[in-house]
């Protein structure tokens, strides 16, 4: 198995190590995670999934809690924050 | 010191909100009385729709005065009220609602509605989500949608600032005679008792004849451009014509957050106010059936609530035939947001001894409680 | 709709951090059927997030070995959402999944407390456990520098785990007293029995302040967190920093066992001392029955599924150790009270709601959390409440209302596919 994986996040090429989430691979990047309602952007808060800060477009499906997600190859991740 | 209220309405829903707005307006002292917050019964679990419906002439009449109404108001609603002209769509699935399309066309179109049909593929045009084929439908662009609980609220924030006091969290436990008496024991007098109660009317009033009709809804995160009108399967009139039965019908409604409401239900004799797994299920697969794509979408919340329906399917407004000190504001079925205005008017012209703008007599409650004489 | 996926244990246990591990692997020990559910990728829950980037702590390899080698089903990324008699519903990424179970063990765990201050929202500025749950994740923090800020033991050992990461921890804002942060150590040393812990803790944490009577009062940053405000004794002094992990304690996560039908006690779950909640056939164990540690919830897991399993001798033999640890709870809940300045951290302004945007100055508009809802739509949102409503409950008093289904958000499809002769609980 590999050791890191690459995706793309708003179409840039982000390598992450193996086993990480989608939710690292977007701030690695630089990318904010989502906008709020009135337009501030949002990252990760509890890391856990109950937040709902971290959603994200995973191939095409919007509002995927992306903490709770791993990064597969070639990914195509859309962070809208 | 406050100087008593010349009327006293029961009940901070959209309807009790409304008649204090309009009657103040007209200068009365009003104070409102609920048992617990504004909008905490059925006004808070509603759709919020307004649409003009053709059931009966009565309902017809009542609906469309009530629209205009809305209309009238919507340059002075705040944000929150979200209100949103998306216009409804009643699709039909076969020849057989095709032709109910077309009795509703020409029915709409002699009153002065403005309607238009489209076929199937205008359908599919003005709503890509909807599944192919579909036979056709009915646009009525003049319907609307709003929040309801801030729609209410708007109403009684302009009702407080022309003088209207607002009392929460006390049960009213009798009315009548010029007076509402508190649980406490307190008494406020009034030359007229308004009964907006809601699912609590027929306490108040004893010999109306109200039931409630459970519903559910499901509402789902934000998904912008994904429906642009309220969709309504014609079939949803049969479902609200049944008496007896529990029905489903599809029913559709876009928010001004882009988040999307799923409805909708009727049952009869439902115990309590838990979401019945079965019927929500019936409900959903009905919405797949016409709109596939609901499948995927994300359903943050699901809620039930009460209609309070009348065996003729119209509210009731105006005084008790067993006190003319009360007057019943209750009733109003599936359309008591679009009706509350309309009602506010009615109730308000009977108070002024003027003439009402429809003619009332079909929503006396003197039809249902007449031929209760002898309870 | 989606696919339905129908799995049947005899012992179905939800979560799958050390409660629900030890639980699912003393009830598999009967040979009976046992699966465990748990919404992550990767079981672990909090404490035992597989950190990618180092081998498992000693401690918890030798249970997953132990799993590994059970016939314990592991059911993967799938997230209860609904419970009835003797069924459960969760979803997964592709299928709906329905659970029957025999008897149920819910090991549900805790979320961190957020409070609400200017500049909350800020990006980078995250929980104490969600930081830490980050860089478990995959997140690169070396050479950032972090400050760390609360309430709780939870802050000593997030600050220790970013470091050996290889971050800058600045500092950590306890706003406990200095006084009973001491009795807080001395009673763990010498009644809970850890004092090798707690010197090995020491050892890792010198050389980085440890601020007592200290709290955060404002984030600043564009776009994210650059600098952060702190009180300490009386007066405010700022830091910059890359990252701000904070947390106020921990929130038992009670929904699917009231959903379940389960009584609480001061927001706990009830249960008797085989772990058993006031429904037959239903056992709880791990922080939802009291916050309380790795080791309290690994032997309150083990009695369950003891229990769960008709083992009742050798659950008996856990209560003397159960006992031992259930002191640490005690000894936690009186140190680390929150003190009534946090309750002032928020301005008009400063947003409650995170999911729907919702100012402090909307909500106080209302005198209880179903008007505020329902109003102002705090709590509307896909968290359903759970970062706002126990932020509001600590801010305004106000009781949270009851559990409905989905207890997440869920698709559609899935919501559909709840059995239709399952009857609700309550």
């Amino acid at each position: 198995m590999s050791e890191s994986v690459s995706v793309r996040v708003n179409g840039r090429l982000v390598t992450v190590r193996a086993g990480a989430t989608v939710a690292v691979a977007v701030l690695a990047s630089g990318a904010t995670c989502r906008a709020s309602v009135t337009g501030q952007p949002r990252s990760p808060l509890c890391g856990m999934g109950t937040c709902f800060e971290c959603r994200v477009a995973i191939n095409g499906e919007p509002q995927r809690r992306s903490c709770q997600v791993l990064c597969e190859a070639n990914m195509e991740i859309e962070a809208n924050g | 010191m406050n100087k008593p209220a010349e009327v006293v309405i029961v009940g901070a829903g959209i309807v009790g909100a409304a008649c204090a707005l309009e009657l103040s307006s007209e200068g009365l002292r009003v104070l409102v009385i609920d048992e617990g917050f504004p909008s905490a019964g059925t006004t808070g679990a509603a759709m919020g729709h307004i649409v003009v419906m053709d059931d009966s002439e009565a309902q017809f009449a009542i609906t469309r005065y009530s629209q205009i109404l809305w209309d009238d108001m919507r340059d002075q609603f705040p944000t929150s009220v979200e209100f949103d002209p998306c216009g409804t769509l009643w699709v039909a699935a076969d020849e057989e609602e095709m032709r109910e399309v077309r009795r509703k066309f020409s029915y709409y179109r002699e009153r002065g509605v403005n309607v238009e049909i489209l076929d199937s593929q205008q359908v599919r045009d003005a709503e890509p989500r909807l599944r192919a084929p579909l036979a056709g439908g009915l646009s009525v662009p003049g319907d609307s949608v709003v929040y309801p609980p801030c729609a209410a609220e708007f109403l009684l924030q302009k009702a407080r600032a022309l003088g209207a006091r607002v009392i929460q969290g006390q049960p009213v436990t009798a009315i009548g005679k010029g007076a509402a008496r508190l649980a406490d024991g307190t008494v406020f007098a009034a030359g007229f008792i308004i009964n907006a109660a809601g699912q609590s009317a027929p306490k108040l009033s004893p010999g109306i004849n109200i039931k409630p009709r459970k519903g559910h809804l499901v509402i789902t995160d934000r998904y912008p451009n994904f429906l642009h009108h309220q969709v309504v399967e014609l079939g949803y009139l049969k479902s609200a014509h049944t008496l007896t039965a529990d029905s489903v019908a599809f029913n559709v409604q876009p928010r001004k957050t882009g988040q999307i409401l799923i409805g909708s239900s009727r049952q009869y004799g439902a115990e309590n106010s838990a979401v019945e797994e079965s019927i929500l299920s019936r409900m959903l697969q009905r919405a797949f059936e016409y709109m596939p794509d609901l499948n995927f979408l994300s359903a943050i919340r699901v809620w039930t609530g009460y209609r309070p329906a009348t065996p003729d399917k119209l509210p009731l407004i105006g005084p008790s035939p067993q006190d003319p000190s009360v007057l019943v504001a209750a009733g109003h079925e599936g359309l008591g947001i679009t009706t509350s205005l309309a009602t506010a008017k009615l109730i308000c012209a009977q108070i002024l001894g003027q003439r009402p703008a429809i003619p009332i007599q079909p929503y006396l409650p003197s039809r249902q409680m007449a031929a209760e004489a002898h309870v | 709709m989606d696919s339905v996926r129908h799995l049947r244990f005899d012992v179905a246990v939800v979560g799958a951090g050390p409660a629900g591990i030890a639980a699912a692997l003393a009830a598999a020990d009967s040979g009976r059927t046992v699966g465990l559910i748990d919404d992550n990728p990767v079981a672990g829950g909090q404490i035992w997030r597989a950190a990618y980037n180092s081998a498992r702590p000693s401690a918890s390899s030798i249970w997953f070995d132990r799993l590994n080698k059970s016939a314990v089903q592991i059911v993967r990324g799938a997230r209860v959402f609904h419970a009835a008699q003797g069924e459960l519903a969760a979803e997964s990424d592709d299928s709906a999944i329905q659970i029957s179970y025999g008897k149920l063990i819910l090991a549900t765990g805790a979320r961190e407390l957020f409070l609400p201050f200017p500049g909350w929202t800020l990006p980078n500025v995250m929980g104490a456990g969600g930081l830490q749950a980050l860089v478990k994740s995959g997140l690169d923090i070396s050479g950032k520098r972090i400050v760390i800020a609360g309430t709780g033991p939870l802050l000593l050992a997030v600050a220790a785990y970013v470091r050996k990461c290889g971050a800058k921890v600045i500092g950590i804002c306890e706003q406990t007293s200095r006084s009973r942060m001491a009795r807080f150590g001395l009673k763990m040393m010498l009644v809970a029995g850890k004092a090798a812990e707690a010197l090995r803790l020491a050892y890792d944490l010198r050389g980085i302040p440890h601020w007592t009577d200290c709290w955060p009062v404002a984030a600043f940053g564009n776009r994210r967190v650059e600098t952060v405000r702190i009180s300490r004794r009386g007066q405010t002094s700022e830091i910059e920093c890359d990252y701000l992990a904070c947390g106020f304690h921990l929130i038992p996560n009670v929904e699917l066992p009231r959903m379940c039908g389960c009584r609480l006690r001061e927001d706990f779950v009830q249960v008797d001392k085989y772990q058993q909640t006031a429904v037959p056939g239903i056992f709880c164990a791990g922080e939802p029955t009291g916050i309380g540690g790795l080791e309290l919830a690994l032997v309150e897991g083990e009695i369950a599924g003891y229990a769960a399993t008709n083992w009742e001798d050798r659950a008996k033999h856990l209560f003397a150790k159960r006992a031992r640890y259930q002191k640490a709870v005690r000894i936690l809940q009186d140190a680390f009270p929150l003190r009534p300045e946090l309750k002032n951290l928020a301005r008009p302004d400063t947003l409650i709601c995170r999911c729907e945007d919702v100012p402090h100055e909307r909500l106080r508009e209302y005198n209880s959390w179903r008007a505020a809802k329902l109003h102002a739509r705090c709590g509307m949102g896909p968290c359903q409440g759970r970062v706002c409503a126990p932020a509001a409950e600590f801010l305004f008093g106000w009781q949270i209302d009851s559990v409905r289904p989905p207890l997440f958000p869920v698709r559609c499809s899935s919501l559909a596919a709840i059995p239709a002769q399952s009857a609700p609980r309550n």
